[in-house]
């Protein structure tokens, strides 16, 4: 069945499967800022007063739980464009 | 679209998300200029135009974040946050006119990064007295997690240049494979995603960037 495949079609195509699989990462930061927006809706309803500084919180408390989905997408990104495994032909 | 130098015979390539960091440097030198020339030339008696109430207000408004997240005798780093804000806000907001915004290559965030870093460590090594003080301070609480406290610091650069690098190039690489994909029905949905591609992630960003590093160095000299 991989007869007719060149090796370079192979890991192309096996970097692209990898590619996607790490963007599965992205569910995590998804869950954890939607927990993140929850309670900051919350809070507000709580004291609405302080609106702006839940926010900013709330914000900054979202990028940084992103992290780890912007890793994936960095590897993502690199096994696709810069193609790293193509060099161990 | 990369700018070639021709340098005692050898080629040296320049990319041009480099080429555009100058440009807006340029470009704030400018609007530095302008601001300069306007405020030197207002009279008490009169009313402040337009443009300077802006300006002040944002000055004032980043005094106050300063103050606020590093505490009041920190004030005087108020002008590097300021320019690394409106350095950041514009590199990304770059993207909208269609060029490589300069944020989107790694080296321009790793190096924004890297300056947090050296400062945090500087005033981490300041305010601990001395070189025995700064390394007692990473056998805190235990000495067997030195290396995690280590590592800890040492992970801060990275997932701050990647968390910027990231949004950007995804942004963009998203905006590219949509253009690519809907051809003249592109501009139809291009234009929202632009807003929150290009406008809300990129001034988020600018502003997380800018908050973590007041974290960062705010939170050294503890």
């Amino acid at each position: 069945m991989l007869q007719g495949i060149s090796n370079e079609a192979f890991v192309l195509g096996c970097s692209a499967i990898g590619a996607g699989l790490a963007m599965i990462a992205g569910l995590g930061p998804g869950i954890g800022q939607g927990i993140a927006a929850a309670k900051g809706a919350e809070a507000v309803g709580r004291q609405p007063e302080a609106q702006g500084d839940i926010t900013r919180t709330m914000l900054l408390g979202q990028a940084v739980a992103e992290t780890t989905g912007i890793y994936s997408l960095v590897i993502a990104i690199i096994l696709l464009f810069v193609q790293p495994l193509l060099a161990g032909l | 679209m990369d700018l070639l130098i021709q340098l005692g015979g050898r080629e040296i390539a320049i990319h041009d998300s480099i080429f555009n960091v100058v440009v807006v440097t340029i470009l704030l030198i400018i609007f530095a200029i302008i601001v300069n020339k306007k405020i030197k030339e207002a009279s008490i008696d009169d009313e402040p135009s337009t443009f300077l109430i802006i300006v002040e207000l944002l000055v004032e408004g980043i005094q106050g974040l300063v103050k606020s997240t590093m505490g009041e005798h920190n004030l005087g780093f108020t002008p590097y946050i300021f320019t690394l804000l409106i350095f950041l806000a514009a590199s990304n907001l770059f993207g909208l006119t269609g060029l490589t915004p300069p944020t989107s290559d790694y080296s321009v965030t790793i190096s924004l990064a890297l300056i947090t870093f050296v400062l945090s460590q500087y005033w981490n090594y300041k305010n601990s007295g001395g070189l025995k003080g700064y390394l007692k301070g990473y056998t805190e609480p235990l000495v067997i997690l030195t290396p995690l406290n280590v590592i800890g610091d040492l992970a801060n650069p990275v997932s701050l240049s990647f968390r910027l690098f990231g949004n950007i190039m995804g942004g963009g690489i998203i905006m590219a494979l949509i253009y690519n994909a809907l051809g003249y029905f592109a501009p139809v949905v291009a234009a929202p995603l632009h807003i929150y591609f290009d406008i809300f992630s990129g001034l988020l960003q600018a502003f997380i960037f800018t908050m973590l590093t007041m974290i960062f160095i705010g939170g050294a000299e503890e």
